[in-house]
């Protein structure tokens, strides 16, 4: 909090933060009522979730996110209290509640509106769940969220305190506590002294019921105070410093004459002064606590680190990020320099440099973990998109995810959102049949959607995949050929088929809803990947389903390359893709004819690529013996040979991005800065191999189906 | 005379504007994110008057204010409680638990002020 800004607006952004973070809450503790894991602690936090909403919006005067939550919260304290069972459909009214209470705070936040019918039919839901209308008639409770205008300019605060000049009322109250007055911490100085601020106090004691000390109870209250207040005020507002002892004490407000002065003043020899603690000069059992010795008090920290969590600004972070970068190639260039000093490998200097490469890479992993957050709120996202999907095409479905702690870049998450929710309004709307087709295929009623995250061999896959149909391969075959995506008299394989769904311009879409279109910008989720340094792939199994398979790196900021010759050009390639390095041998290439090879491994066959060829730099070569070749691992389980011209390193690069300076060039992902300064182009095979456009022709297919595989995937 | 007030609540947002509301009008603020955390920080301070919210996680305010009053030291320190109810019985139930007053929430900060004027002096 700045003193320059204003700190209403400071807490206002805060409470949408902690908004977030309820509504994440909100959104697991649902998940574990739904899967039948929850417990009343579970219940617990969905109620306090909503409920500490409805708290602040009420501060901020959000009339519609109260309304909302109140109603919501009396549903869910039905079932925190009073045993509403948060059985299956109640569960799903309660996520679409939740749903619309989050559009409520983003709307709040942003300033929008929501439109109301959607609420209310939720609210009636909600009311209906209660089964008494009467309980809905909330009224009362409501008007306790009239918006207050919040000020803290507490000026006009004191001005019932200045007793008006000529107080014209005199008033006769009579205050006798009970012992429960003093349990709950009041305190009768402090309200006759606040009484006494209405205007002008006379204040009886009245010691009349007091025992003689041997029989004095000192737990039992023995006073009484009778008040003659002269004051411009109401009785309303005499009560009113009564409010928290009402039921506490007896108390009687009256108005007096003044001819009563007299008369009140003549009992008056025991009074005690209001200004004097009421049990100095008497032995009373509320100013026992007062007169022990309060412990100094300690000074602690204004915030307890129960969860010891900073919010940094994400520039901060990036700035970081970038320092980290900088640091891994100045390490690297110190290096180089070192080495052509001619430096044996066992000086001081070049055993300190390798703990600095240790620690440079230990900073560089715990700076990419900042960055990193659980795919979790990604995928709470991705379960509305199901709820609301399959709602729009009437199925029922279920989503089940798999590995949301799985850590993965801040940015990353953020750039999959819109690509996940295509392929999810995809699965649901096409990849699932309709509920009749399932039972007849012998399936359940409810079709399931599976999403998870995991991290294998230095990547992120994320998985998305549904348990309909399966691609419906002959139509998907016809709508290409009708639109001239493949010649006509091509034969491909199923994997063929299925990937001619990322196909630009491909679309089935005549025939489907609204919601989305099956294929319809498969090929935007595709390069929407691709831009993230991901790839993607499809597996289909004709009435079992589909699956999608996303494949990303682990952060956008660094990358495990090897460094290649390509014809005189330093090049770098990602580490993970490489499976293998092979030194060709005189027999090892076969030829289909001039311009497409295939190479022998193991007995298998895995086409040839030219990577100097394909990229420019030269023409190809006519004799690959002696040749390096790099065997990659594709998405789709294929692999590809890549001729390159030399191997020179192995090592950790920066990614510095190519974005807005230059065309995409097919192939090219990014670019380093190398330890000798040099930059060097940093390159995604499997895009090399996609943008060599189609090297054999179709027709020229060999028995060994994973080299047309790979290709078509692309072509 | 500066007042310390310890206040107790789960939400952020709510402590962030109890200390708005307080700290410029001379209020020594401290503050904890349920009962349990409430009774640790108790264990070091001595509040003129404590502020708590009712539904927290771990331990919710009326299981606080028990474990309050409990405490030699704190018998009589009010405590006013935070609730988004008016319902009279929510109010009965923290005064039953020994709480001294109350506020509705949403309060605006001159009420909140007001009603510690009134259970401190």
């Amino acid at each position: 909090m700045s003193d320059q800004n204003d700190p209403m607006a400071d807490i206002r952004a805060s409470f949408f933060v902690e908004c977030e973070e309820l509504l994440e809450a909100l959104q697991d503790g649902l998940g574990s009522l739904d899967d039948g894991v929850g417990d009343s602690e579970t219940i617990n936090v969905v109620f306090r979730a909503v409920h500490s909403i409805k708290g602040g919006a009420g501060a901020f005067g959000l009339e519609h996110l109260v309304r909302f939550a109140h109603r919501y919260e009396t549903v869910l304290d039905e079932v925190r209290s009073n045993g509403l069972t948060p059985d299956h459909e109640n569960v799903k009214l309660f996520f679409r509640a939740a749903d619309h209470l989050s559009d409520l705070v983003r709307a709040s936040r942003d300033g929008l509106t929501v439109p109301q019918d959607a609420g209310d039919a939720l609210l009636a839901e909600l009311d209906a769940m209660l089964g008494t209308p009467a309980e809905t008639d909330e009224a009362s409770a409501q008007v306790e969220f009239t918006p207050l205008g919040i000020g803290i300019d507490l000026g006009d605060l004191d001005a019932p305190f200045d007793a008006g000049s000529a107080p014209s009322t005199r008033w006769s109250i009579r205050f006798q506590p009970r012992a429960e007055l003093y349990e709950t911490g009041n305190e009768p100085q402090i309200l006759l002294r606040n009484l006494a601020r209405l205007g002008t106090a006379d204040v009886t004691c009245d010691v009349g019921a007091l025992p003689l000390l041997l029989e004095l109870s000192p737990e039992t209250p023995h006073l009484a105070w009778t008040i003659a207040l002269d004051a411009d005020v109401s009785e309303a507002e005499i009560r009113e410093v009564f409010e928290f002892v009402d039921g506490l004490c007896d108390l009687e407000v009256s108005l007096a004459l003044y001819d009563d002065n007299t008369a009140s003043t003549a009992e008056r020899p025991p009074a005690a002064d209001v200004n004097a603690p009421a049990g100095v000069t008497l032995p009373q059992p509320d100013t026992a606590p007062q007169d022990m010795p309060a412990p100094p008090p300690a000074r602690r920290a204004a915030e307890p680190p129960a969860r010891s969590v900073v919010r940094v600004d994400l520039e901060r972070i990036e700035r970081l990020v970038n320092l980290v970068g900088e640091l891994v190639i100045n390490q690297a260039m110190l290096a180089q320099s070192l080495v052509s000093a001619g430096l044996s490998p066992h000086s001081d200097a070049m055993n300190g440099l390798e703990e600095f490469q240790r620690l440079t890479r230990d900073i560089q992993d715990s700076v990419m973990m900042i960055r990193a957050q659980p795919v979790k709120s990604l995928f709470q996202r991705m379960s509305r998109i199901v709820r609301e999907a399959s709602a729009a095409v009437g199925k029922e479905v279920r989503l089940v995810t798999d590995g949301e702690a799985t850590e993965v870049d801040k940015t990353v998450i953020e750039r999959l959102a819109d690509p996940l929710t295509h392929m999810i309004r995809n699965a649901v709307d096409h990849g699932l049949e309709p509920g009749a087709d399932r039972v007849s295929a012998g399936k359940s009623a409810e079709g399931t959607v599976r999403l998870s995250a995991a991290h294998r061999s230095g990547r992120v896959i994320i998985e998305l995949s549904d348990d309909g149909g399966g691609i419906n391969r002959p139509r998907v075959l016809q709508i290409a050929r009708t639109k001239g995506l493949i010649p006509p008299e091509a034969s491909l394989s199923d994997t063929e088929i299925d990937n001619l769904l990322f196909l630009p311009g491909f679309s089935t879409a005549e025939s489907v809803s609204n919601l989305s279109g099956r294929g319809v910008g498969m090929d935007v989720v595709r390069t929407a990947i691709q831009q993230l340094g991901g790839r993607i792939s499809i597996q289909s199994e004709s009435g079992q389903g589909t699956t999608f398979t996303i494949s990303l790196p682990l952060t956008l900021a660094v990358l495990d390359g090897m460094v290649v010759d390509v014809a005189g050009e330093t090049m770098v390639l990602p580490l993970n893709v490489v499976v293998e390095t092979l030194s060709l041998g005189p027999d090892d290439v076969q030829m289909l004819r001039p311009g497409a090879e295939l190479v022998r491994v193991r007995g298998g066959f895995v086409p040839l690529y030219d990577l100097g060829a394909m990229l420019g730099y030269r023409s190809r070569r006519t004799d690959y013996t002696g040749c390096i070749v790099l065997l990659i691992s594709l998405d789709d389980g294929n692999r590809a040979a890549l001729v390159i011209d030399g191997i020179e390193d192995q090592r950790q690069v920066v990614i510095k991005g190519l974005d807005d300076s230059f065309f995409r060039a097919p192939g090219i992902a990014a670019a380093t800065i190398l330890g000798d300064g040099q930059i060097a182009l940093i390159l995604d095979p499997a895009d090399v191999i996609a943008g060599c456009l189609v090297p054999l022709p179709v027709d020229a297919r060999l028995p060994d189906r994973s080299s047309k595989e790979e290709r078509l995937e692309h072509g | 005379m500066t007042l310390t007030v310890l206040a107790v609540d789960d939400s952020r947002t709510m402590r962030d504007m109890i200390r708005l509301a307080l700290v410029p009008n001379g209020f020594s603020v401290h503050v904890a994110e349920d009962g349990l955390d409430g009774l640790d920080v108790l264990s070091g301070l001595a509040p003129d008057v404590i502020i708590t919210d009712i539904n927290m996680p771990r331990m919710d305010g009326f299981g606080f204010i028990d474990a309050v009053r409990a405490q030699e030291d704190h018998r009589a320190t009010p405590i006013l409680v935070l609730t988004t109810e008016s319902a009279a019985d929510l109010k009965m139930r923290a005064r039953n638990a020994g709480a001294t007053g109350w506020i509705v929430k949403p309060f605006d900060p001159g009420k909140l002020v007001k009603a510690l004027h009134m259970v401190t002096g």
